[in-house]
C-alpha cells in the first residue's frame, strides 16, 4: 500500500472516515469515496500514465475532467472497459485498472449488463449544474416551468466545486453551500429533475438532445441487480440553457508533455475538491488571471509556489493582490520555454517575451514538480455547434464564443464567455427566466442580488494568448499540441509545408483533434498554432474544425439500449406457433416472421422430410399455417374502381362471394406484389399480400388513395392479425373440409374454385373458408378469427387425421408452387421483372389503366428479349442446381480472366420434385420463352450442367387436379 | 430528430413518421398520352432543392395520414405542415429567431406536454 | 510500438494558383471524383489546360467522409464492369501515384441472414464471378475463419446462415487518396482552385461556354459536373433535371483500440458495415436518412439502430465507444446506380449519383468521366450508366447490392 503522502490535511469533498483500495498498473493504491482514479492517484503521488502512443513518451495526469488527455485507463471488471478517463472514473473499492497508450482493447467476454432509455418531454433543458446552470434551472423552476438539469459530475455545483479559500474569506465554502441550497430547492420542486452522472452529449434538430446517465459504474461490486449499468435519456425540450462551462486551454512550448504539467485550473480542483496536493513545488504559468486563484490555493495548501511567469505585459489588479498576500514572485511578460527532467518534471525554464511574443530575455531556471499551465479558456461550445450555431472569435477573451443564435436555444455564463462568478449566475437566471417564459412560463422570480463570495472569483480578465512559444533551440518536436495524438507543432509545420492551408486538411494530415478528447484541450490551441505557421493575425480568419457530437464518447451498448438478442428486433409468431415448436419444425425467418419451414421427424433430414410433406400435399391431404399473409380488408363504394387502378388485371367485375389472382406494379411497371384478393360484397374485398410486404403493401394502397384519389370512397385496415389462414391441400382435402365445416355443400359445383364461402365450422367457430390453390392441388383456406386460430388448426388435423393429414412447411410449399410455375415476389422477380416477363401477360389488362401501365411500352421494356420466366429441367436429371446459378449459352467458353464471360440470366427458385422424380428449376432467362426446348448451360460452381428449357408450368400444366 | 407536426395529430417525433419525397406531383390524368420522356419526369425526377422544399409525409404509427410540409432542407427547419390538396403556402422568408420568442409562437409545441 | 507514419512531403502537394479566365475542361468539384478526373484527362488524354474548382477545401465533402470501403462485387454486368476496373486502378495507384495511401485489401465479407439473404449472395457470387470479379460464398463456419469477432451463433435473432466474400476489396485512408490525385493533377499542370464556388453557367444557346463562380467567370471548352451531394443544385442552375435525391447520410468511428477486427463486414439485413482502421478505430457507417437533406447532418434514431446491429453481429464492441458521428450528403437515384454522360446542355457531362458507392468507384468514375469530357462521347465503361435510361427504362438496379438495404 502507498500511503496517501499528498493528500492534503483538511477539506475536499471526499469521505476520509472510509478507504477504498484500488490496483493501478498492477500497485496495490487507496483512496476515499468523492476520488477519481486521477485524485487517488495523485494523492499517493503517482501523475505518470502509460507512455504516449505513438512516440512513447512519458506522460503524466494533466487534467481533472472529460478533457483529460493521457492519463485512459482499461477498467477491469466482469466486462473490461477501455479509453476511460481516470479523471472521470469514480473510485470504488475493489477497482483494478491500468493505464492505456491511446489505444483500448476490446474484451471478448459478453456484456451482460442492461442499458436502457428513457423518454422526457420538458419545457426547460438546462445542461451543466455549475453556477450558471443551478441559477438558470432555479429560475425556469420558480417561474413554473417543467425543468430537467443535467451534469456530468457525480454531485452538481460545477466549477464552486472547486473554489478555494485561499483568499481565506472562506468564500468556496459559502459557494458551496449555496450550490447545495440550490439543488435542494430542485429537489424540492415537483416538475424538476435533476440528473447527476449525466452527460448530454448530442443536440439534435428541434431541441432534442441525448445524455447517457451512468447508474451502477460508481457502485463497483455494490451495484445492485436488476439496474441498468447506463441510461441513454432522450430530452425533447422547448427551450434549451447550455451552462456548459469552458475549458482550459494548456501552453504549447518545448518539453510541455512532460508529467507534472497540468492545466491550473485541474490543480486548483484537485487541491480544492480532492484536497490533493498534485506536487510539492509548483510553478504557475498563465496568459490570465484565472491560474492565480491556483497559485493561491496552492499557497493556502502549503505547496511552495517557486514563481508565477506571466504573458502579460504588466502585474494585473489580480496578480498584485496575490503577489503581495503570498509574496511569491510573478514574473510579467514572461513564459516558460522549457521542461526539465527524466520522466516527472524536476524544472523549468523561464524567459523573457518581448513585444512579439518571442522570447528575448536569458533563460532562467525554476526547480519544481509541478507546472499548473493557462493558456486561456474556451467555452465550452460543442453543443451549441452542433445544432449549427454560429461561432465568432472574441479578441478580448482569445476564445471561440458562440456568434449566432440557435433556435430556442440559449448559452449561460462560461459557455459564452462569462466568466466571473456573479456574471455566471446572473447570465444563469435571465436566461433561466427567459426559457421559462418562452415555454409559457412567464413570472420567473427576480433574481437576487449577486452574493458576497461570488464577487471574488474575476475570471481570466485580460488574456495576452501564447499560441506557439518558440523553444530555446528551434526545435519544436516536443511542442505538443495534441497529447492523445502525440501531435506537434514540427508535425503541423510539416502539413503546412505540403500546402494544408486548411485547419480540416491540418487535422486530417496530423489526425490531430480526432483522439477521445475530441480537441478539448488542442482545439483552438491547433488554430492558434497554424495561425502562427501561416502568418494569420486573428484565429477567427482559420475558423474552427467542426464539433460533432458525441461531446464526450459513448458506449456503443448505451446507445443499442434494450434492442439486443432477442429484443434485437421483434419476433413474429401466429396463433399457431407452439403447436409448430410441440412439432418440431425448423422455423424460417420470413419479413419478421418465424415460419415452419418443414417439420421433420426423427431421422428425418430437410428433404426426406419435404418430400413426404409434398406427396402427402399431392397424393392426401395436408395443411400449412399460412396466417403469416399480409391481410387487408378494403371497403367502400369505390373499392372496386381502386383495385382496377392497383391491380393490373380487373377486380371491379369480381363477384362477391369470389376471389381472384392479382398482381400490383410500381409505377416503373415492375411487379411489387401479388395475392388472392376476395370480394366479400360490393363495397368490400379481403386483400392477401404476401408475408414479407404487408405492411409496404398497406402503405402503397393508402399513399395512392389519400395523395391522388381522395376522392375514391375506400379505407384501407390492416387485418393481417386478426385472422389466422389455415390451408387444407391435396386430393382429399374436400374430405377434411367436409367433416371440419359439415354445414357448407363442399361439391365442386356448389361450392367451385376461387369460390369462397362464409359458414361455421363443426367446432361452433365462424369461418371463411376459400377455395384458392398455391400448388395445384384442390386445396382450401379456411381462415378465422386469430383467437381461435390454434384451435381451428388442431381441429383441422383431428378432422384429416383419418386421411392422414401432414403439416408442411414453407420448403414444400416451394416446391408445389415452384412445380406449377407459380412465383414468389422477391425470390422470382427481384424489382426488374414485369408480370409478362414473369410469363403472366394474362394478368395484364388492356381495357383499363392501372399504376405502372405506361412503362411497359418503354423501348427496353418492350423488348421482346428481356429475362422471362422459365422452367429448366437438368438433363442429367440428378444434379439440383444451387439458386442464384448463372445461365450461359451452350459452347460459351468459361474463361472469365479473360473477360466477363456473357451470361443469360439466373435461376431464381430450384428444387427437387417428387412428383416428377428429378430436380427441377425456375429461371429468368433472356428470351428464354423462345428458348424452349433448347439447351443452356447453368454455371454451378465448377460445375457447367447442361439444363433444358421449358415452360415454368412443369406440374399438371392442363390443370386437372385444380378440382380434386 | 425533426419534430414535425401533424396537420391531424399534433407535433411528433420524426420516428413517427414515413417520408414521401417531393409533394404536388399528380398522377398524369393520362399516361398513354405522354412520350416516354414526359413518362420518364414523373416516374423518376423530383424536385431536389436546397432550401424550401414541398414534400409529402406520412403518420404511421399516428393517424397514417398523409399530408404536406415545407421544409427547409438545408436547415431542416419546417416552414409548415399543410393537409393534402391544400395549396403550398409561399415560403416566407424564415426570421432568425432571438432569445426570447414569443409563447404564442409554440402553441401548436406547448399542446405536446402531456402526449407521452 | 508503432509510429503513425505521416507522409514526408519536402514540397507542397499542389499550388494554389490563381483562377485563369479560360480552360480546355473546367470540373466543378474537387473530390475525389473531380480530382480523379482532372488526373486522368492530363495522364491518359493529355489535356492539361484544366482546373477543378471546389467551393470549399480539396476532398472535403464526401471524401472527407465516407467509411472507405473498396469492393467491386455488384450485381449486375454493367456496374461489375465499373466497379472492378475502379478496383484494379485501385491496385495500381499507389505505385502509378507514388503515394502510400494504405490501401489495404483485407477482404470484405457481406452476411446472408434469411435463405433470401442467402440466394442473392449466391447469385451474386456467380454472376462476379463469371464477370471475373473475385466473390466466393461462405458458410457460417468458413466466416468465422474470416472473422472470429462476428457472432455466428444459430441462435441469434438472425442467425448467419453465409455471406460472400470478395478478397481483394478492402479499404484506403480517403484524405490520401485525394491528396496522392491532387499532387499529381497539379503536377501534370492542372489547376486545383479551392474557396471557389460555381454560382451560374455560361451558355451560348444550348452550349455551355463557362461558368460564373465566386473567384470571377471562368471559360471552359467542356465542363464536368462531379460535386457529389450538390449535383442537383448545379444542374438547376445549368437549367436542367436531374433524377436524383439528396439524402443525409451518417456514419461514426470509435476511439483506437488494439485489433480484433481483420476484414471489412457488411450486413444489409441486420444493417452494419464496420472496419477497423488502421490506426485501429472502428468505422461504421449507418443507415441514409428518410428525408432530403443538404444538411451534412442526420437523426440519432439511425445512429441507435447502426448501434443494436453492431453490438448484435459483434458482442466486442459493446463497450467500445462512439467517438465522433458525422454526415455526408448521398446523392441518389431511382436505381442505386450513378449516372455518369452528357446532360441535355451541350458540353456540359455530369457524374453524379453514386449513392453510398462513390468513393470505391473513385479511380473508374475519373478514367469514365475523364474519357467522356476528352472524346465527347461515353467510354463502353459508363455507356450504359447515361441519364436517358431513365427514359427508355434500362435502369441498372443496385438496390440488392447496394451498402445500405432499402
Amino acid at each position: 500500500m502507498t500511503e496517501q503522502h499528498r493528500r492534503l490535511p483538511h477539506g475536499g469533498r471526499i469521505d476520509r472516515t472510509t478507504t477504498l483500495r484500488f490496483t493501478l498498473d498492477g500497485r496495490e493504491l487507496t483512496g476515499h469515496p468523492g476520488d477519481t482514479v486521477a485524485s487517488a492517484m495523485l494523492a499517493s503521488g503517482i501523475i505518470e500514465v502509460a507512455p504516449s502512443l505513438y512516440r512513447g513518451r512519458p506522460r503524466g495526469i494533466v487534467a481533472a475532467g472529460v478533457d483529460e488527455p493521457n492519463a485512459l485507463l482499461q477498467l477491469a471488471g466482469p466486462c473490461s472497459e477501455g479509453m476511460l478517463p481516470a479523471t472521470t472514473v469514480e473510485l470504488y473499492d475493489g477497482l483494478a485498472a491500468t493505464t492505456l497508450s491511446g489505444r483500448g482493447r476490446l474484451d471478448p467476454t459478453p456484456d451482460t449488463a442492461v442499458y436502457d432509455k428513457k423518454y422526457v418531454h420538458t419545457d426547460v433543458l438546462v445542461i451543466g449544474a455549475g453556477p450558471a446552470g443551478l441559477a438558470a434551472a432555479a429560475a425556469a423552476t420558480g417561474a413554473g416551468a417543467r425543468v430537467v438539469l443535467v451534469d456530468e459530475q457525480p454531485e452538481t455545483g460545477g466549477a464552486l466545486l472547486s473554489e478555494g479559500d485561499g483568499d481565506g474569506t472562506g468564500s468556496g465554502e459559502a459557494a458551496r453551500a449555496w450550490a447545495a441550497a440550490a439543488r435542494a430547492a430542485l429537489d424540492a420542486a415537483p416538475d424538476t429533475r435533476v440528473l447527476t452522472r449525466t452527460s448530454a452529449f448530442g443536440s439534435y434538430d428541434g431541441n432534442y438532445v441525448l445524455a447517457v446517465q451512468r447508474r451502477t459504474d460508481h457502485l463497483g461490486a455494490g451495484a445492485p441487480a436488476g439496474v441498468s449499468r447506463q441510461r441513454l435519456w432522450h430530452v425533447r425540450a422547448r427551450q434549451v440553457v447550455l451552462a456548459t462551462g469552458a475549458h482550459e486551454r494548456p501552453l504549447v512550448f518545448a518539453g510541455n508533455d512532460r508529467p507534472g504539467v497540468m492545466l491550473a485550473s485541474a490543480v486548483r480542483t484537485y487541491v480544492n475538491r480532492y484536497a490533493v496536493a498534485p506536487g510539492a513545488r509548483a510553478v504557475v504559468a498563465t496568459t490570465n488571471d484565472s491560474a492565480y486563484d491556483t497559485a493561491a490555493d496552492l499557497h493556502a495548501a502549503g505547496v511552495t509556489v517557486a514563481a508565477v511567469v506571466d504573458s502579460r505585459p504588466h502585474l494585473s489588479t489580480r496578480a498584485a493582490e496575490f503577489a503581495d498576500a503570498t509574496g511569491v514572485p510573478v514574473s510579467t511578460a514572461s513564459a516558460v520555454t522549457g521542461t526539465a527532467g527524466a520522466a516527472r518534471l524536476t524544472g523549468v525554464t523561464v524567459r523573457a517575451l518581448d513585444d512579439e511574443g518571442q522570447p528575448a530575455g536569458p533563460g532562467r531556471s525554476f526547480a519544481c514538480d509541478l507546472l499548473a499551465v493557462s493558456g486561456g479558456w474556451s467555452p465550452a461550445v460543442h453543443l451549441h455547434s452542433q445544432r449549427q450555431g454560429a461561432l465568432r472569435w472574441d479578441a478580448d477573451r482569445a476564445a471561440f464564443v458562440p456568434g449566432g443564435p440557435v433556435d430556442d436555444q440559449q448559452s449561460a455564463g462560461a459557455a459564452r464567455g462569462t466568466y466571473d462568478l456573479a456574471g455566471c449566475l446572473a447570465d444563469g437566471a435571465q436566461a433561466g427566466a427567459r426559457a421559462a417564459a418562452a415555454a409559457g412560463h412567464p413570472g420567473a422570480p427576480a433574481p437576487d442580488e449577486p452574493p458576497p463570495w461570488a464577487a471574488g472569483s474575476a475570471g481570466p480578465g485580460t488574456v495576452r494568448p501564447l499560441w506557439l512559444i518558440p523553444g530555446d533551440d528551434g526545435d519544436e518536436d516536443t511542442h505538443f499540441v495534441d497529447l492523445q495524438r502525440d501531435v506537434t507543432v514540427a508535425d503541423m509545420r510539416r502539413s503546412t509545408g505540403a500546402g494544408m492551408r486548411d485547419a480540416e486538411h491540418v487535422k486530417r494530415y496530423t489526425s490531430l483533434g480526432t483522439a477521445g478528447d475530441q480537441g478539448k484541450t488542442s482545439g483552438v490551441n491547433a488554430i492558434g498554432v497554424i495561425g502562427t505557421l501561416l502568418g494569420v493575425s486573428s484565429p477567427g480568419a482559420l475558423g474552427t474544425t467542426t464539433y460533432r457530437a458525441p461531446y464526450t464518447p459513448v458506449a456503443f451498448a448505451a446507445l443499442a439500449g434494450r434492442e439486443r438478442g432477442a429484443l434485437f428486433a421483434p419476433e413474429r409468431r401466429t396463433a399457431v406457433h407452439d403447436w409448430h415448436v410441440g412439432r418440431g419444425a425448423v422455423f424460417e425467418d420470413v419479413g419478421q416472421w418465424k415460419r415452419p419451414r418443414y417439420y421433420p421427424r426423427p431421422g428425418e433430414d430437410m428433404d426426406r422430410a419435404v418430400i413426404r410433406e409434398c406427396r402427402a400435399a399431392r397424393e392426401g391431404v395436408a395443411f400449412m399455417d399460412a396466417s403469416t399473409l399480409g391481410k387487408i380488408e378494403i371497403r367502400g363504394a369505390d373499392a372496386g374502381e381502386f383495385l382496377n387502378r392497383i391491380y393490373t388485371n380487373g377486380f371491379k367485375k369480381l363477384k362477391p362471394g369470389f376471389a381472384r389472382y392479382g398482381v400490383m406494379c410500381t409505377a416503373d411497371g415492375m411487379i411489387f406484389d401479388d395475392g388472392v384478393t376476395l370480394r366479400l360484397a360490393d363495397d368490400r374485398y379481403f386483400m392477401t399480400t404476401t408475408t414479407g410486404n404487408a405492411a409496404a403493401v398497406l402503405d402503397w394502397l393508402e399513399e395512392w388513395l389519400q395523395t391522388e384519389w381522395p376522392e375514391l370512397d375506400v379505407m384501407c385496415t390492416s387485418v393481417t392479425e386478426q385472422w389466422t389462414t389455415v390451408a387444407v391441400v391435396g386430393p382429399r382435402s374436400r374430405d377434411v373440409i367436409a367433416r371440419l365445416a359439415p354445414a357448407l355443400d363442399v361439391s365442386n359445383d356448389a361450392f367451385p374454385f376461387m369460390a369462397f364461402r362464409e359458414t361455421t365450422l363443426a367446432g361452433g367457430v365462424p369461418a371463411r373458408v376459400c377455395r384458392i390453390s398455391f400448388s395445384g392441388e384442390l386445396a382450401y383456406e379456411i381462415n378465422v378469427s386469430a383467437w381461435y386460430g390454434h384451435a381451428v388448426w388442431e381441429q383441422t388435423e383431428e378432422a384429416g387425421r383419418p386421411f392422414g393429414i401432414t403439416p408442411y412447411g414453407t420448403e414444400a410449399m416451394h416446391v408445389l408452387r415452384a412445380e406449377k410455375g407459380f412465383i414468389i415476389v422477391g425470390q422470382d422477380t427481384d424489382g426488374t421483372v414485369t408480370p409478362q416477363d414473369a410469363g403472366m401477360p394474362w394478368v395484364v389488362s388492356r381495357l383499363k389503366d392501372f399504376v405502372g401501365k405506361r412503362s411497359f411500352s418503354r423501348p427496353d421494356t418492350a423488348r421482346e428479349d428481356r429475362k422471362h420466366l422459365v422452367g429448366l429441367l437438368p438433363a442429367d436429371r440428378r444434379t439440383r442446381l444451387s439458386e442464384g446459378t448463372q445461365i450461359i449459352g451452350r459452347g460459351v467458353p468459361v474463361t472469365p480472366e479473360d473477360g466477363p464471360v456473357p451470361m443469360l440470366g439466373h435461376i431464381t427458385s430450384s428444387y427437387y420434385s417428387p412428383a416428377l422424380g428429378r430436380p427441377f428449376a425456375l429461371a429468368l432467362v433472356a428470351g428464354g420463352r423462345d428458348l424452349a426446348g433448347r439447351t443452356l448451360i447453368a454455371v454451378d460452381g465448377d460445375e457447367l450442367v447442361p439444363v433444358e428449357v421449358h415452360s415454368p408450368v412443369l406440374y399438371d400444366p392442363e390443370g386437372t387436379k385444380r378440382d380434386g | 430528430m425533426l419534430l414535425v407536426t401533424c396537420p391531424w395529430c399534433g407535433p411528433r417525433d420524426e420516428t413517427e413518421f414515413h417520408y414521401g419525397g417531393q409533394a404536388h406531383v399528380p398522377h398524369p390524368a393520362d399516361p398513354a398520352a405522354l412520350d416516354d420522356r414526359q413518362w420518364a419526369e414523373y416516374v423518376f425526377y423530383r424536385e431536389n432543392p436546397k432550401g424550401p422544399f414541398a414534400e409529402r409525409w406520412m403518420h404511421a404509427t399516428g393517424c397514417r395520414r398523409w399530408f404536406n410540409a415545407l421544409r427547409d432542407t438545408a436547415s431542416y427547419r419546417i416552414l409548415a405542415t399543410y393537409r393534402p390538396h391544400e395549396p403550398r403556402p409561399s415560403p416566407q422568408p424564415v426570421e432568425t429567431p432571438t432569445a426570447p420568442p414569443s409563447p404564442g409562437d409554440r402553441r401548436a409545441a406547448g399542446s405536446s406536454g402531456g402526449n407521452r | 510500438m508503432t509510429t503513425e507514419p505521416l507522409p514526408e512531403h519536402p514540397e507542397p502537394l499542389w499550388r494554389n494558383p490563381e483562377p485563369r479566365s479560360s480552360y480546355d475542361v473546367v470540373i466543378v468539384g474537387g473530390g475525389g471524383h473531380g480530382l480523379a478526373t482532372a488526373y486522368y484527362l492530363a495522364s491518359v488524354h493529355g489535356i492539361t489546360n484544366v482546373a477543378v474548382l471546389e467551393k470549399g477545401w480539396l476532398a472535403g465533402g464526401n471524401m472527407a467522409r465516407n467509411t472507405t470501403i473498396i469492393r467491386s462485387n455488384y450485381l449486375w454486368d454493367e456496374s461489375a464492369a465499373l466497379y472492378e476496373h475502379a478496383l484494379k486502378l485501385w491496385e495500381g495507384l499507389p505505385d502509378e501515384l507514388d503515394y502510400d495511401f494504405l490501401f489495404s485489401q483485407r477482404g470484405v465479407l457481406n452476411l446472408a441472414h434469411t435463405l433470401q439473404d442467402v440466394r442473392e449472395g449466391t447469385r451474386r457470387a456467380n454472376a462476379n464471378r463469371l464477370n471475373g470479379v473475385d466473390s466466393v460464398w461462405l458458410g457460417p463456419d468458413e466466416i468465422a475463419e474470416v472473422c472470429p469477432i462476428l457472432n455466428t451463433s444459430p441462435d441469434t435473432r438472425y442467425p448467419v446462415l453465409g455471406g460472400t466474400y470478395q478478397p481483394r476489396a478492402g479499404i484506403a485512408k480517403h484524405d490520401h487518396v485525394a491528396w496522392a490525385l491532387a499532387r499529381r493533377a497539379d503536377a501534370l499542370g492542372v489547376d486545383l482552385i479551392q474557396g471557389c464556388e460555381v454560382t451560374g453557367f455560361l451558355k451560348d444557346g444550348n452550349r455551355v461556354t463557362g461558368v460564373e463562380t465566386t473567384r470571377g467567370r471562368i471559360h471552359a471548352g467542356r465542363v464536368g459536373l462531379a460535386a457529389a451531394g450538390h449535383s442537383s443544385v448545379l444542374a438547376e442552375l445549368a437549367g436542367f433535371r436531374l433524377p436524383v435525391q439528396s439524402h443525409p447520410l451518417q456514419a461514426l468511428v470509435s476511439e483506437l483500440h488494439e485489433p480484433v477486427h481483420p476484414t471489412v463486414v457488411m450486413s444489409n439485413h441486420v444493417h452494419v458495415y464496420v472496419s477497423q482502421a488502421h490506426k485501429g478505430e472502428l468505422v461504421m457507417g449507418a443507415g441514409v436518412d428518410a428525408y432530403n437533406g443538404y444538411g451534412q447532418r442526420g437523426a440519432f434514431h439511425v445512429i441507435e439502430q447502426q448501434m443494436a446491429a453492431a453490438v448484435e453481429l459483434f458482442p466486442v464492441f459493446a463497450r467500445a465507444h462512439v467517438l465522433r458521428t458525422w454526415g455526408g450528403i448521398v446523392d441518389v437515384t431511382p436505381d442505386a446506380s450513378p449516372i455518369i454522360g452528357a446532360t441535355p446542355v451541350d458540353g456540359l457531362f455530369v457524374n453524379c449519383g453514386w449513392g453510398t458507392g462513390g468513393f470505391k468507384a473513385t479511380p473508374a468514375a475519373g478514367w469514365t468521366f475523364a474519357h467522356t469530357l476528352a472524346t465527347g462521347v461515353p467510354h463502353p465503361l459508363n455507356e450504359p450508366f447515361s441519364l436517358d435510361r431513365f427514359t427508355t427504362g434500362a435502369l441498372i438496379d443496385e438496390h440488392g447490392a447496394a451498402a445500405v438495404a432499402h
